[in-house]
């Protein structure tokens, strides 16, 4: 995803004069084909995260779109009153980017594991908060936050994350993807959360159940017809992150079905327990252990499943 | 009048306002304000170019007020000049103003930033300041800070980022008053050698009497301090200065002036009640 960054806004950089990109010292090996085509709108600014975030608004009230680029926790959560006060409160135009949101970073330890970016992020007013759940989302998520004014935060996954829409869909900040149909359970995914949700719905096809991914890219604002329609139309829901089960998608989504005023869907979250953990390891080792099986949880909440044991 | 005069009475008006203000609201940091007066009267008496009937004139200069506790005399002294009408200094800190006790931008013309948070406006400052480099572009970008907010480690790192970039279009200004919310700074986090810290980082670093309106247009005439680098003037200031009851004394960060009090201020400032 971070390749089909970078390489997206050079692009939209070489076009668009007002396109700043900024790093906190990280992106090696990634940043450099913006470095090298347009070193004059490029600044690493060493590892100084709250002075990134500070620069970035200064910029941005002299006409510029900074993005700014890092890793993890770092551009969000080190700096986040500057993300708060500088940053949204001037509305300003700055578009804040994570890679390695998430567990991608797992075996790197507890410092390294993104899991609370979202739900802050998501808490700021005028703040868009978007997670792209392929390479594909994030070109066209990237193409988006330019053209959207206004404070903007993008949550990436690492590298060589596999690319899941044939052809581009159509795509709007706000707007869900529904990247399979099925009526008889839906899962809200986000990030690249994505490929997992689609593994599990293959599977449980083949068990005869017809499940329905959208992909929740824009965590805010989120897509709530979309959310009470799947409520509607399968009468199941499970929403799949990479993070926190609490502030997250999850939470988003039970806020929308909550004052819904509608018949409460059967529900779940799937995420990270909101508990301290321990666990080291490789992204899908951490999921396995944290999270569990997204299959599993899509069959809890199904009804035709709970009819079928009933009927057993 | 010379310019002399008029700076000081630029001042003493903008300090009227403050005290007028701070006991309307039962408000605090009259203290701050008072140490900062006389940098804002020489800043807005001539050094930034600035145009109050065009706030966003794109090549204006641009003040970022990081020390946002000192927001009374901000306002007084874009009212002065023109930015807004004086009355509006009547509705500071009231249900529903614009004006609040932090220095806040929406619906204020003339203010570049809010601000509130210590630490944050240098860094604004150099995003200012580096748009205006890569651009060509001919304005200035001040930062106005506190002794206090020296203590946050995001001044730092802005400190080191100016230099390396070269931003001799920025010039910080301390208003180093000597005294921080719990008492003096060289008690609570100890400041000295100031001058040296600056330089050691590599800015150009004036140091005078913040309250001496030449001494302090002479060296803001002088921008950049040095080619290529950014410059700092370390302004010695008292706190609460200009009322003798309140000179120096850290209550004042604090207290509201009672009636006889603010007759007493006025009376000291030349500005009768």
């Amino acid at each position: 995803m971070r390749t089909a960054f970078v390489e997206t806004l050079t692009a939209l950089a070489e076009r668009d004069e007002r396109l700043w990109l900024l790093t906190a010292d990280l992106g090696y090996s990634v940043l450099e084909q913006f470095a090298a085509r347009l070193p004059g709108r490029y600044v690493n600014v060493g590892v100084a995260e709250q002075n990134l975030i500070g620069l970035a608004a200064g910029l941005a009230r002299c006409g510029k779109v900074p993005f700014v680029y890092s890793i993890a926790n770092f551009p969000t959560l080190r700096c986040l009153e500057q993300i708060r006060n500088d940053v949204c409160y001037h509305q300003g135009n700055v578009k804040v980017v994570a890679v390695g949101g998430g567990l991608a970073y797992g075996a790197q330890g507890y410092s390294h594991h993104g899991l609370e970016d979202l739900g802050v992020m998501r808490m700021l007013p005028g703040m868009t908060v978007v997670a792209p759940g392929d390479p594909v989302e994030t070109r066209l998520a990237t193409e988006a936050l330019v053209g959207h004014a206004g404070p903007c935060y993008l949550r990436l996954g690492k590298a060589n994350e596999p690319v899941l829409h044939a052809t581009p869909p159509p795509f709007a900040l706000g707007k869900a993807i529904t990247v399979r149909q099925g009526f008889d359970v839906t899962v809200v995914s986000t990030g690249g959360m994505l490929q997992e949700a689609l593994t599990a719905a293959d599977r449980l096809h083949a068990e005869g159940l017809g499940v329905r991914v959208l992909s929740m890219h824009t965590l805010k604002p989120l897509d709530e017809a979309a959310v009470l329609c799947a409520a509607r139309e399968t009468g199941a829901l499970v929403t799949a992150e990479e993070h926190s089960v609490t502030g997250g998608l999850g939470s988003a989504v039970a806020d929308v079905l909550a004052q819904a005023g509608a018949p409460m869907p059967a529900f779940r979250k799937y995420g990270i327990p909101d508990r301290l953990h321990h666990h080291i390891g490789s992204q899908a080792y951490l999921r396995r252990v944290l999270a569990g099986d997204l299959a599993e949880a899509i069959r809890l909440v199904c009804p035709r499943r709970r009819l079928n044991c009933r009927a057993a | 009048m010379s310019q002399a005069e008029h700076d000081r009475n630029l001042a003493q008006r903008i300090r009227a306002h403050v005290v007028r203000m701070v006991h309307r609201a039962k408000a605090s940091h009259v203290g701050t304000c008072f140490s900062m007066a006389d940098l804002l009267a020489v800043l807005y008496g001539g050094v930034l170019r600035v145009d109050p009937a065009r706030p966003d004139w794109e090549d204006r200069d641009r003040l970022v007020v990081s020390k946002g506790h000192g927001a009374a005399a901000v306002y007084a002294a874009l009212a002065e000049v023109g930015f807004f009408p004086v009355s509006w200094l009547d509705t500071y800190c009231a249900d529903g103003t614009r004006l609040a006790g932090h220095v806040t931008h929406h619906g204020v013309p003339g203010v570049e930033f809010s601000s509130g948070s210590l630490g944050h406006g240098l860094s604004l400052a150099c995003g200012v300041a580096l748009a205006g480099k890569r651009d060509g572009r001919p304005y200035r970008a001040f930062a106005l800070l506190s002794d206090g907010e020296c203590d946050e480690g995001s001044t730092w790192e802005a400190a080191l980022f100016a230099p390396h970039h070269g931003l001799d279009n920025l010039v910080a200004v301390v208003d180093y008053n000597k005294i921080q919310s719990f008492g003096t700074v060289a008690a609570v986090l100890d400041l000295e050698p100031l001058a040296a810290k600056w330089r050691a980082f590599g800015w150009a670093v004036r140091e005078l009497d913040g309250h001496d309106h030449r001494q302090i247009r002479d060296a803001l005439a002088g921008v950049p301090f040095e080619p290529g680098r950014p410059g700092v003037l370390i302004a010695h200031t008292v706190k609460g200065k200009g009322v003798g009851f309140m000179e120096d004394k850290l209550e004042w960060h604090y207290r509201s002036p009672d009636a006889a009090q603010l007759a007493q201020a006025l009376a000291e400032l030349g500005c009768g009640a």
